[in-house]
């Protein structure tokens, strides 16, 4: 029993470790699987050390000699068959001091660049979104694949197998583990911040399944972009998606009904609304914008959020407000979802005609064309506007899009209760 | 899970905030671990709190409502301050304790705390028993 506990409490601290390990070994070895393998060893090695000597002051460093020397076992013994021997075993002995030494002042390094660095890599766009989401659960996040599979609903092979190909595109593009500065760093860091937020809603809006909400994608895409905005507060952007992410979050018991059914904003039990969330979220709100990133386009949607968040009830929200930020939204970041909203928004704020006018605009796009909320939407201005009939059909082509199973049954009752 | 972490008093705590050399250390390195635990995505939330001298309880007995001033007398059950940290099990959250630099001058305790969640009433809490749970929030804040 006692050597169960100590094994836990090692493997919690090697938990909290393993990302900054597994980065500072990749900056090294330039190949992923190896530094997941090397702290893996490292892992072994802490199992069987730590019962007799008692947990290291730094056990991040220890865990990172130890895996450093495996490492350079590891390239010993391969020149040893290479009958290269003793003097590249000597060099390479005081290379590794060396290297130690750096490994240990970077994990005193509060900038955390290391990790930063990894998480980079993982978000490369060389790679897919859905393999750079995969990729930064497992070598951020520490999760393993099962759980990843689980998350997106999908099996261990495809999920294995997309990560696998995510290492080597990674390797193939020799894509280095550092963070990229300059102009790079603007690129680079929308990459990040587009998987973070597709992690947050695939658990956030699941857009297939039973169930309406996948929580622990959101508290994984939470704890990355608190991550994220600890490494790089200065990064009006980063702040702008923790705000997003947090207020978001903020609703997330509150938007399943007691029989898990979906419940729309407006009719959301405001009491249910995470309070600590909501403040966290307008904090970093306000620092984005205090840093003159009130126009990001993550800025905008979490002040949008943030206007939904101030309100004490569903009929104090200040609809204005929202049109106008969304009318902001759809010039930084053109996008017929967003002009599908921005009808929303006008609808609340100027009536439902105002919103059918704009999204008959866009009812054509390609994009919106398989898109449930869309007649969703039409359809709740129909009603709004009188035209029940119209509205029936609505609803009832949106049920036919969805593939929320809640989501679902939420429009066809819509539909239903628009003959009555 | 989100747990919270309690700073359990001592007699230093309660006595106020003394301006030492050693508390500017502790101050120091406190502000270290904590952005340790930002850096981390586990810290969300956390403060001090002042001794139980400015602190008040009231105590409830049927009808009647007693204001009691401070400060309280057992100081081993007082909590000088808190965090609140969002990590994946009990054994993260005690890994994370194990790191935090003693808060006192003298010998002094953590107490670790997990919120409920949902998952925690499973079974027991049926459908019918939520909506009535959620129909009485509805109720206690007016909507």
């Amino acid at each position: 029993m006692a050597k169960d506990e100590a094994h836990r409490a090692i493997e919690a601290i090697f938990r909290i470790e393993r990302a900054r390990l597994v980065a500072s070994l990749a900056r090294m070895t330039r190949d992923v699987d190896r530094a997941e393998e090397l702290a893996q060893e490292a892992l072994l090695i802490a199992l069987t050390e730590w019962p007799k000597s008692g947990v290291p002051d730094r056990p991040g460093a220890w865990l990172t000699a130890a895996a450093k020397r495996r490492l350079i076992d590891g390239v010993r013994h391969d020149a040893m068959r290479s009958r290269k021997q003793a003097e590249i075993g000597r060099e390479l002995d005081e290379e590794q001091d060396m290297r130690v030494e750096a490994a240990e002042a970077a994990l005193d390094d509060p900038l955390g660049d290391e990790l930063l660095g990894l998480i980079f890599a993982a978000c490369h766009p060389v790679i897919s979104p859905e393999a750079r989401a995969a990729l930064t659960l497992r070598l951020v996040g520490g999760l393993t694949v099962e759980e990843i599979a689980r998350a997106f609903l999908s099996n261990e092979a495809t999920i294995a197998a997309r990560i696998t190909r995510a290492k080597k595109a990674i390797a193939k593009a020799g894509v280095a583990f550092e963070v990229p500065r300059g102009a790079e760093l603007a690129a680079r860091l929308g990459s990040v911040l587009e998987v973070v937020y597709l992690i947050f809603n695939e658990g956030y809006a699941a857009t297939a399944g039973p169930s309406l909400v996948r929580p622990p994608l959101c508290a994984e895409a939470q704890r990355l972009a608190r991550i994220l905005a600890g490494l790089m507060p200065e990064q009006p952007e980063v702040l702008g998606l923790l705000a997003l992410v947090e207020i978001q979050a903020s609703r997330l018991t509150a938007r399943a009904g007691p029989d898990g059914r979906f419940v729309p904003l407006t009719e959301q039990n405001r009491a249910r609304w995470d309070q600590l969330l909501i403040r966290r979220g307008l904090n970093a709100l306000n620092r984005a914008e205090a840093l003159g990133g009130a126009d990001g386009p993550y800025a905008l949607q979490a002040a949008l959020a943030a206007c939904h968040a101030r309100a004490r009830s569903a009929e104090a929200t200040d609809w204005r407000r929202i049109a106008a930020l969304y009318d902001r939204l759809g010039q930084v970041m053109p996008s017929p979802v967003v002009e599908l909203n921005r009808a929303v928004a006008h609808s609340m704020a100027f009536g439902p005609e105002a919103g059918l006018r704009l999204v008959d605009d866009i009812a054509d796009a390609a994009m919106l064309r398989n898109y449930a909320p869309l007649p969703a939407a039409r359809g709740d201005f129909l009603l709004r506007a009188g035209r029940r009939d119209e509205a029936r059909a609505a609803f009832e082509a949106a049920a036919a899009l969805t593939r929320n199973e809640r989501e679902r049954d939420f429009l066809l009752e819509r539909a239903a209760a628009c003959s009555e | 899970m989100r747990v919270m972490v309690f700073v359990k008093a001592t007699e230093d705590s309660e006595k106020g905030l003394p301006p030492t050399e050693e508390m500017t250390e502790m101050f120091e390195a406190m502000g270290k671990f904590n952005e340790e635990l930002v850096n981390a995505g586990v810290m969300v939330d956390g403060d001090g709190l002042k001794p139980s001298s400015a602190g008040k309880r009231i105590a409830f007995d049927g009808p009647g409502r007693t204001v009691i001033d401070g400060p309280f007398a057992e100081t081993r059950e007082l909590v000088a301050g808190y965090w609140v940290w969002e990590v994946k099990d009990m054994d993260e959250a005690v890994a994370w304790a194990k790191r935090c630099p003693n808060p006192m001058p003298g010998p002094s305790e953590l107490e670790i705390r997990p919120f409920y969640e949902m998952e925690d009433f499973g079974d027991a809490l049926t459908p019918e028993l939520a909506e009535r749970e959620q129909q009485l929030r509805d109720r206690l804040s007016g909507q």
